[in-house]
């Protein structure tokens, strides 16, 4: 992936296909660290699934049923000397805190660190895509945050006004340009 | 600024808009948004369909929507369109130029771009 935006676009997909309503996605930058949280309430995996995401060639499947998202972004930070942690709670044995919980971090000087890029087009992506799930985005640099929670806009505009109408899409990314300018 | 309160202003504006968008049978876009697709550089096609239906004036008449991978992964990034009555159309190894044209020779024209199908490019 060129960005690092990219991968996040890619890895918040299986959160929407793991059937979540609600997904948090977090940044948290210092000078020397990139910490990404992808949190969801869907509905989880067991253990020896989740063993499969973190090794692609670990795998009984007969379906293919994750890909190449996860070791993507494990390379993405390995490759800084950071790591990617996951932790996930199968609908099966938590039927009241299911989901998956992904944390990756970045050393942001090293050489092979991948650039974020747009970050604000993912987020629209992500809602142009699903926009009957709600997104909780925060990205934390030094003094500056840049914010957006879906469930908000969603107050505002009432039930009859989709979240990926164009104007609403359009007034998301400049809400948010506006955020990173300050 | 941006406000919440500028967003309830576009909520009214928009009201009427919405009545007129329900029912009747939609052109499709669909943009292939899996890893593969991701990497090999969907998102901004995506974006440029998203702004181009909106800015041609199309928002009632043309969906665009996201899907998984399809297995052509080699081809991607992959953009099906689907006019109701008509045969699907897949364009492979899109570009944001390549989704301007397809957006208004065959999207708003009515006139597949032949060169960019996967027909012509396989």
């Amino acid at each position: 992936m060129k960005e690092l935006s990219l991968n996040v676009l890619d890895i918040v997909e299986n959160s929407v296909k793991a059937g979540a309503t609600l997904i948090r996605i977090l940044l948290e930058e210092t000078e020397e660290i990139l910490t990404l949280t992808v949190e969801d309430n869907g509905c989880g995996m067991r253990e020896e699934i989740l063993r499969g995401v973190i090794d692609p060639f670990y795998t009984t499947r007969t379906t293919r049923k994750v890909g190449l998202g996860i070791p993507l972004l494990k390379l993405a930070a390995e490759q800084t000397g950071g790591e990617v942690n996951i932790t996930s709670r199968h609908e099966s044995e938590y039927p009241d805190t299911h989901g998956t919980e992904v944390i990756a971090r970045f050393f942001k000087q090293h050489i092979d660190f991948t650039p974020m890029g747009d970050i604000v087009s993912t987020i629209v992506t992500l809602i142009q895509g699903s926009p009957d799930i709600d997104f909780e985005f925060q990205h934390r640099s030094g003094a500056t945050c840049a914010e957006l929670d879906t469930r908000q806009l969603r107050e505002v505009l009432g039930a009859e006004i989709p979240l990926n109408s164009p104007e609403i899409l359009r007034w998301i990314a400049e809400y948010l340009h506006e955020q990173y300018q300050n | 600024m941006k406000s919440l309160a500028e967003l309830a202003a576009i909520r009214e504006k928009m009201k009427d808009k919405i009545a007129m968008r329900e029912g009747g049978t939609d052109t499709r876009v669909v943009v292939g948004m899996a890893t593969c697709g991701i990497a090999a550089g969907a998102r901004p096609i995506l974006n440029a369909f998203v702004e181009g239906v909106d800015k041609e004036g199309l928002s009632g008449q043309v969906i665009v929507s996201q899907t998984g991978c399809i297995g052509l992964c080699q081809y991607e990034p992959i953009v099906e369109v689907y006019v109701p009555g008509k045969e699907k159309v897949t364009y492979v190894k899109m570009t944001v130029e390549k989704a301007e044209k397809v957006l208004k020779e065959h999207i708003k024209g009515g006139k597949v771009v032949e060169e960019y199908t996967i027909a012509k490019n396989a």
